[in-house]
């Protein structure tokens, strides 16, 4: 039985930039930014770095393919760098890749560090055309675009519970003004103003039954971790955070190709949280998760992935919305930043991002979005579409 | 003796008004006639609903068995590519199929219904499909655009089965110019109403209907149905009287609710002819183009045989009205429209790909894994079946024909659309499988989860820098 990566990785050092639509920086100032601050916050200097993972997953709107446009432009001593890409979830995955990394005793320390430039496209949204088959997909995927391949998870599971469509909108329109509300606490958010339920059920459709405000944002960032074996990170600061568990679960096929999918949840987050949960010795998620960062790229996908986190039964996810169980001052915070929704989602960096806010909480350092005496944190990014995905699931604690 | 053992038509589900094209551009020098015509949908052409009508023909027929495939068209969407060939792919027949195109004039349509009759009396095919559409274009504000519609006809002509004998034909051939249109012209160019009214119509349709007449010694009287076609509504009805037939006689032209439909015009009319025939009836059609067709049919008593087929009856009475103007602009691609910057993008079409992979693309083939039985799209060669994974036991299988549920969907404003939102959603076809497929042909308001989908051949894309017409099947409510 293998042993799983429990209390074998600390956290020593992050960093994040400011999110947003960063007309006058490119993705190397993000970079440089992020790293500068990662650095700082370790208390090391760049020649302590022995390996980086970086990911970036829309290299053609921005930096280019491989490792040498992170090596280059933090000029990094010839030092392996790997750059990685798996969907949404690639700055996660660039974590694991420098968690593993430690683990292993290759290395004392490594950093991972995703960035993305998505404002440089000349429109909003991510870039058209559907991207997960390859040069097939133009012959015979639908005209398809993110929200509308998520809001079909919303359509089925309106259709599957009984939820009238103002009733659907309405519990989907109360997970978006919870973050919001969070991203006018945070300074590094994009988006900080407050929206009300009935603004976001009354905002113009973007995919049907999305809404603007059920739609993340779209930005440029970037943020990076320095991470080191457990053994040693107090000797880099008092409170470094570990890895609890680490997770990746990806797409069999039989969600798209098998009929036996319900389309009201993502198979992939259940089972790279069951694993999760089982690696982290975690009995009861519900209760023992202090807080979590979750894939909220739109409203549905978050109010599913409660359910498939274990954090709320199947179907009744509304319940615990309605009950505020998921606000900052619930029993369960989730998207204490602001989420996704606020921060928008540069791919590559947003898993990265997610553990920012993670580490900040669990070392106290949040701000007003200080919740109180944190245990166990995790983030969750879903990347591809919710029947063709890959999740990555971490679980960190002090 | 041969003849045609089936039949299918396709028309399009819109229809617009003539008046409302005539209050948004009027018409030059004219009124509107009353009425209206079928419009393609904007992923619909000429090679789509050809692939409509030739489903309706092949309705509980074995593909296997056809071996010739002609088209006859003004307006097929390559040059250089044959467009039968893409035909006979949609419809998965037989690599050894006979493809033809037959283009160039309106009397196409019995051109090749003429040819396929010749290649099957002699037995040298056995079951020769031919196909006529046409989705002709006009410039807007013009006859073209006021009179002409889009639709489909669908032959089978074998040996066996017959459902109505060719017994006869006479051709004429004029360089009749009345309408013309150079290689690469978008649009055609025509001589006086008058001339084509007096000079073309009803002088040449009576010259080749009297040539049959008297080359097989009959009289007008001798025939239940006269179907041709007639630009000019007045003129159809002089024509059967100069003939001396009994308006009785005269099959309806469906000018005022599909439209002159050009090469596959005298084919839908020989269509609707069947669908009210009896046996011993006699059917004379002629066609208009460059001279013109007359042929003449006997049907037999296995026209009561016929399977159930959508034909015309039941796709006129299919449609939805079209009512604006400016979107039937959109829709046939007269009005550039913003796709904005996102729907700017595209790839060259890999054709090598499309190549190898045209059982996927073009006739919608899946596997089906021998092992378990559970069928999959796009083709797998290891089962997606969790308990099974047989490696390489695999057999095509074709979704076309299959109908299916509507697992999941959504209407999309962001996906760059000529008709918004796009609405795509989840199949869970009958007898297993699982695909997400674009839908067309529906309304946002009126998709339901759960509803019965059927698949229809479509273009999906046309990359007009690369002359590229991409096609590939959506999903369609159910047509009832």
């Amino acid at each position: 039985m293998a042993e799983g990566i429990k209390d074998k990785v600390a956290i020593i050092g992050m960093g994040c930039t400011k999110f947003g639509e960063l007309w006058d920086q490119s993705a190397e100032d993000l970079m440089v930014d992020a790293f500068k601050e990662a650095i700082e916050d370790a208390g090391i200097e760049k020649k302590d770095i022995e390996a980086a993972w970086f990911g970036t997953h829309f290299e053609q709107l921005s930096v280019g393919k491989g490792a040498t446009p992170m090596s280059t432009t933090l000029k990094l001593p010839f030092i392996p760098v790997t750059r990685v890409e798996n969907f949404c979830a690639t700055g996660s995955e660039a974590l694991r890749g420098a968690c593993y990394a430690v683990a292993s005793g290759a290395y004392d320390i490594a950093m991972a560090l995703g960035v993305e430039k998505l404002k440089d496209t000349g429109y909003g949204g991510l870039p058209g055309g559907p991207s997960l088959m390859g040069t097939r997909s133009m012959l015979i995927a639908p005209n398809m675009t993110a929200p509308g391949a998520f809001a079909m998870l919303a359509t089925r599971y309106f259709a599957q519970y009984g939820l009238s469509p103002e009733g659907g909108k309405n519990m989907l329109a109360k997970v978006s003004a919870k973050s919001h509300h969070n991203g006018v606490l945070n300074p590094k958010a994009h988006l900080r103003r407050e929206v009300t339920v009935e603004q976001i059920m009354n905002a113009p459709i973007i995919a049907w039954p999305l809404g603007l405000f059920d739609c993340c944002g779209v930005s440029d960032g970037s943020a990076a971790a320095i991470v080191t074996r457990a053994d040693m990170a107090k000797k880099f600061r008092p409170d470094p955070v570990y890895v609890k568990a680490l997770q990746i679960a990806v797409s069999s096929g039989e969600e798209m190709m098998y009929n036996t999918w319900d389309s009201t949840h993502v198979e992939t987050t259940t089972r790279a949280a069951a694993k999760a949960y089982e690696e982290a010795a975690i009995k009861n998620p519900r209760e023992e998760i202090s807080m979590a960062e979750v894939h909220d790229c739109f409203s549905i996908t978050e109010a599913v992935t409660m359910e498939d986190l274990q954090f709320s039964p199947r179907g009744r996810v509304k319940e615990d919305i309605d009950a505020g169980r998921f606000n900052l001052d619930g029993e369960q915070p989730i998207q204490t930043d602001g989420g996704l929704k606020c921060f928008g989602h540069p791919i590559g960096a947003s898993g990265l991002r997610m553990m920012y806010e993670m580490y900040k909480q669990l070392q106290g350092k949040a701000g007003e979005r200080q919740i109180r005496d944190p245990k166990f944190g995790a983030t969750h990014n879903l990347g591809g579409f919710p029947g063709m995905s890959v999740i990555s699931m971490f679980i960190v604690g002090l | 003796m041969a003849g045609i053992t089936s039949y299918g038509a396709y028309i399009p589900r819109y229809r617009i008004n003539h008046n409302t094209i005539f209050s948004a551009v009027g018409f030059l020098g004219t009124f509107p006639a009353p009425g209206e015509k079928a419009v393609a949908n904007w992923d619909e052409d000429t090679l789509s609903m050809a692939v409509g009508a030739a489903i309706d023909c092949l309705n509980g027929i074995e593909r296997e068995k056809i071996d010739g495939l002609y088209f006859g068209t003004t307006t097929q969407p390559y040059m250089l590519r044959q467009n039968s060939a893409i035909i006979a792919a949609a419809l998965d027949l037989q690599p050894n199929v006979r493809t033809a195109d037959f283009v160039g004039s309106t009397k196409s349509g019995t051109a090749a219904v003429l040819s396929a009759f010749d290649a099957v009396k002699g037995g040298e095919r056995s079951n020769v499909m031919v196909c006529a559409s046409d989705c002709r274009t006009g410039k807007p504000g013009g006859p073209q655009e006021h009179l002409y519609g889009d639709g489909a006809a669908a032959l089978l002509l074998g040996n066996d089965g017959v459902i109505a004998t060719l017994e006869g034909s006479y051709s004429v051939s004029y360089d009749f110019p009345d309408r013309w249109k150079a290689s690469g012209e978008r649009f055609e160019h025509a001589w006086e109403d008058r001339f084509i009214r007096d000079a073309g119509y009803s002088k040449i349709i009576p010259e080749a209907i009297s040539g049959l007449l008297n080359k097989y010694n009959l009289t007008i009287q001798d025939f239940a149905k006269v179907a041709y076609p007639c630009l000019y509504p007045r003129e159809h009805g002089n024509i059967a009287k100069r003939l001396g037939a009994d308006p009785s006689q005269v099959q309806e032209s469906m000018l005022a609710t599909v439209g002159d439909i050009g090469s596959a015009g005298p084919l839908m009319m020989l269509v609707a002819a069947l669908e009210e025939a009896k046996p011993g009836d006699r059917i004379l059609v002629a066609s208009f183009g460059n001279g013109s067709d007359a042929l003449f049919f006997q049907v037999t008593d296995r026209i009561a045989k016929v399977g159930d087929r959508r034909g015309i009856k039941k796709n006129l009475a299919f449609k939805k009205e079209l009512t604006s103007y400016e979107r039937y602009l959109a829709f046939r691609n007269l009005a550039p429209m913003e796709m904005g910057m996102r729907g700017e993008e595209s790839a060259p079409t890999p054709m090598s790909t499309l190549f190898r992979e045209r059982k996927t693309v073009l006739a919608l083939c899946g596997s089906k894994c021998k092992r378990c039985g559970t069928p999959q799209f796009p083709y797998q060669r290891i089962c997606v079946k969790p308990d099974c994974g047989a490696v390489d036991e695999m057999e095509y299988y074709r979704f076309s024909g299959k109908n299916g549920i509507l697992f999941t969907y959504t209407g999309d404003n962001l996906a760059a659309s000529i008709d918004p939102p796009a609405i795509y959603g989840v199949v869970d076809f009958e007898g297993g499988g699982r695909s997400q497929f674009d839908l067309t042909d529906c309304d946002l308001d009126s998709v339901k989860v759960g509803m019965s989908v059927e698949m229809t051949f479509r273009r999906k894309y046309l990359d007009e820098a690369r002359g590229v017409h991409g096609y590939f099947w959506k999903a369609t409510p159910v047509r009832n």
